[in-house]
């Protein structure tokens, strides 16, 4: 009796400010650790960009030793192994999306569903290991044998040129490949499920086989959001450190060759950190890792606005 | 959609006798289903692989040695055998504890505010784009962040499993906002209807209807972001240090992983450091697998009762 409604509400109205103030710090968090990602490796990488200049970006040659800090090569790394990683995952990746939602029996949508989970559950550094113990030293021979086959031709000479070893640009794009998979894989079904039953039904009416129905009414339904997958896709395989770090060679080249070894911007950093004890070498290397954070950004930054979109029209929401 | 077609054609004929498609789309229709089986195949094929693969090689030494695997610190040298693995399963413990103390309570708080607060409002939406584009941020950038904003300032103090776990929060954040977003998305809003109308404010809504209530998936969300950091070697590489000794303590001195334990093994040309390697990733793929059996187990249950 002794509290009155407007003295509870008034106690209330604090628990209720102080709640919302908690759960707004953990909403903020996630804003103020990019701004804060982005301040402090910026910061940190400006010695690197003061002795070097722009020529840190233009400059193929790394020698630390002599001083000479160059990313060229690893940008070119990062991006030729990306791009065969994505080109590989996309149709096996829209393959399996399309086989779980329009080929597969019901009773074994689950299971493949589950499968694809359990590729993205692999640790990565289990992926590399696996890439460098066990697949490279088999796949040495056959990129010879390739290699051999395409002598002299032009141009496809050149790109499955001399095999270095069995570590190179295309053992890491496979080995990306398959990790990318079920990040493609998933987000793919995802848009390609909402295609509207009335749609598919209208065109097998019309007479359409499955695959017509497929690329008539499901693929143009979806064709936006699955290029916002494959985006999300690319963003993680130019992220992808470890797996790529132990199978791309660590040499850095620039070369049309994917037979050759190679380096790339997240693999040059986890394997001369332990070296790197000049200062200005680890911010040239924080630099790389600021690279690789734009360049990533940039992606995430187109991918996740098309998936947005696209699950937003798909869904019929404005 | 065999399904569809069937009940008419029973009676009459079948379906070949009807059809007017011509041999070519027929063909081209069995050859893109053949391909997508084919795609399928292929993942299953090295999936299949890898897992037999890390399955004999780590059974083999984690079964000679057992149990010393488990009970002894590391080899000093890479070319001698044995005898433990001990100090990297503490170490991938104790920092991915660490970290999920730290990601998991705030990742909630996050998603509590995104769903019963901001809702559609321009900061929230921004918020969520942001969690997206997060959790694209590659893991050894989270590792070098931590390195310049946590380590450097601390010298050689700050190279501890608690710096280690930082950077694993720092990637586990967005993971968790996400799946508990979803999760409380998933409570009716005739829940919070009844509680609003039994005088209760949005702050105990929330605690005592809406969270319990998403409890199981949101639970379920943060064991798949458990199993993901522990399986993460790029953000330790700069900021646990490299220790063979079990070491509990988060705060003071430097620790292992088993992730690093493959990825130094791994580099070796040595026997002995490859069949190490193998036992490492043996022992922390089993370890992930559990984490996320208990969480497809959890959401299956989860969304069981949330359709009931």
């Amino acid at each position: 009796m002794a509290v009155t409604l407007d003295e509870l509400s008034g106690k209330r109205q604090i628990a209720d400010r102080a709640f919302r103030g908690v759960t707004f710090a953990g909403g903020a968090a996630i804003a103020l650790i990019l701004g804060l990602i982005a301040w402090t490796i910026g910061n940190k990488s400006s010695l690197a960009f003061r002795s070097e200049g722009l020529s840190l970006f233009t400059q193929r040659r790394w020698a630390p030793a002599d001083n000479v800090y160059g990313a060229l090569s690893f940008i070119y790394g990062t991006a030729v192994t990306a791009a065969i990683a994505v080109l590989l995952a996309i149709p096996v990746s829209i393959g399996i999306a399309l086989f779980i939602s329009h080929v597969a029996p019901s009773w074994l949508k689950r299971p493949l569903v589950a499968m694809i989970d359990l590729v993205a559950v692999v640790p990565s550094v289990v992926f590399g290991l696996w890439g460098i113990i066990f697949l490279a030293p088999k796949l040495a021979p056959f990129f010879t044998k390739v290699s051999g086959w395409f002598h002299g031709v032009p141009l496809l000479g050149h790109v499955f040129g001399k095999a270095s070893a069995g570590r190179t640009f295309l053992t890491a794009g496979l080995i990306l490949a398959i990790m990318i998979t079920p990040i493609i894989t998933s987000i793919s079904r995802e848009v390609i499920e909402t295609c509207p039953t009335t749609d598919r039904d209208g065109a097998l009416a019309l007479g359409a086989t499955r695959w017509e129905m497929i690329t008539g009414a499901v693929l143009t339904h979806s064709a936006g959001g699955i290029v916002g997958a494959v985006m999300l896709g690319l963003g993680r395989a130019m992220g992808e450190t470890i797996a790529a770090a132990l199978v791309i060679g660590s040499s850095p080249a620039i070369t049309a060759n994917l037979f050759s070894s190679g380096d790339s911007l997240p693999s040059v950093i986890a394997f001369e950190w332990g070296e790197a004890t000049s200062d200005v070498k680890r911010s040239a290397l924080i630099a790389m890792g600021l690279t690789l954070f734009l360049m990533t950004l940039v992606v995430n930054f187109i991918a996740t606005a098309i998936v947005n979109r696209e699950m937003k029209r798909v869904r019929g929401e404005s | 959609m065999t399904a569809v077609i069937d009940p008419s054609l029973n009676a009459a004929a079948t379906l070949d006798e009807l059809s007017t498609v011509s041999a070519r789309r027929r063909r081209k229709n069995a050859l893109m289903t053949a391909l997508m089986s084919l795609a399928v195949a292929i993942v299953g094929i090295v999936l299949l692989l890898v897992l037999s693969t890390v399955a004999r090689k780590g059974w083999s030494i984690v079964s000679s040695e057992f149990p010393k695997w488990f009970t002894k610190d590391i080899q000093l040298s890479p070319r001698r055998p044995g005898p433990g693995m001990k100090a990297a399963i503490v170490g991938t413990v104790v920092a991915t504890l660490t970290a999920t103390a730290m990601a998991v309570p705030l990742g909630i708080a996050g998603a509590v505010y995104l769903n019963e607060y901001g809702k559609q409002s321009v900061f929230a939406r921004i918020l969520r784009f942001l969690t997206n584009v997060m959790a694209g941020v590659p893991s050894i950038v989270m590792g070098l962040f931590i390195y310049v904003f946590w380590v450097v300032p601390r010298g050689v103090d700050g190279l501890n499993s608690f710096s280690g776990a930082l950077a694993l929060a720092c990637l586990m954040l967005p993971i968790v906002v996400r799946a508990a977003e979803e999760m409380l998305r998933l409570v009716p809003q005739n829940l919070r209807d009844a509680s609003f109308a039994l005088g209760a404010s949005t702050s105990r809504t929330a605690l005592t209807v809406v969270i319990p209530k998403a409890a199981p998936g949101i639970i379920s969300g943060g064991l798949l972001a458990v199993a993901r950091a522990a399986g993460e070697t790029a953000p330790l590489i700069f900021t646990v240090g490299a220790a063979k000794a079990t070491n509990w303590n988060p705060f003071k001195g430097t620790n292992t992983s088993l992730s690093l334990q493959i990825y130094a093994n791994a580099k070796e040309s040595f026997p002995t450091a490859q069949a190490r390697a193998w036992g490492a990733a043996f022992t922390l793929i089993v370890l992930a697998f559990m984490f996320t059996f208990v969480a497809r187990a959890m959401s299956t249950r989860f969304s069981r009762n949330a359709e009931s």
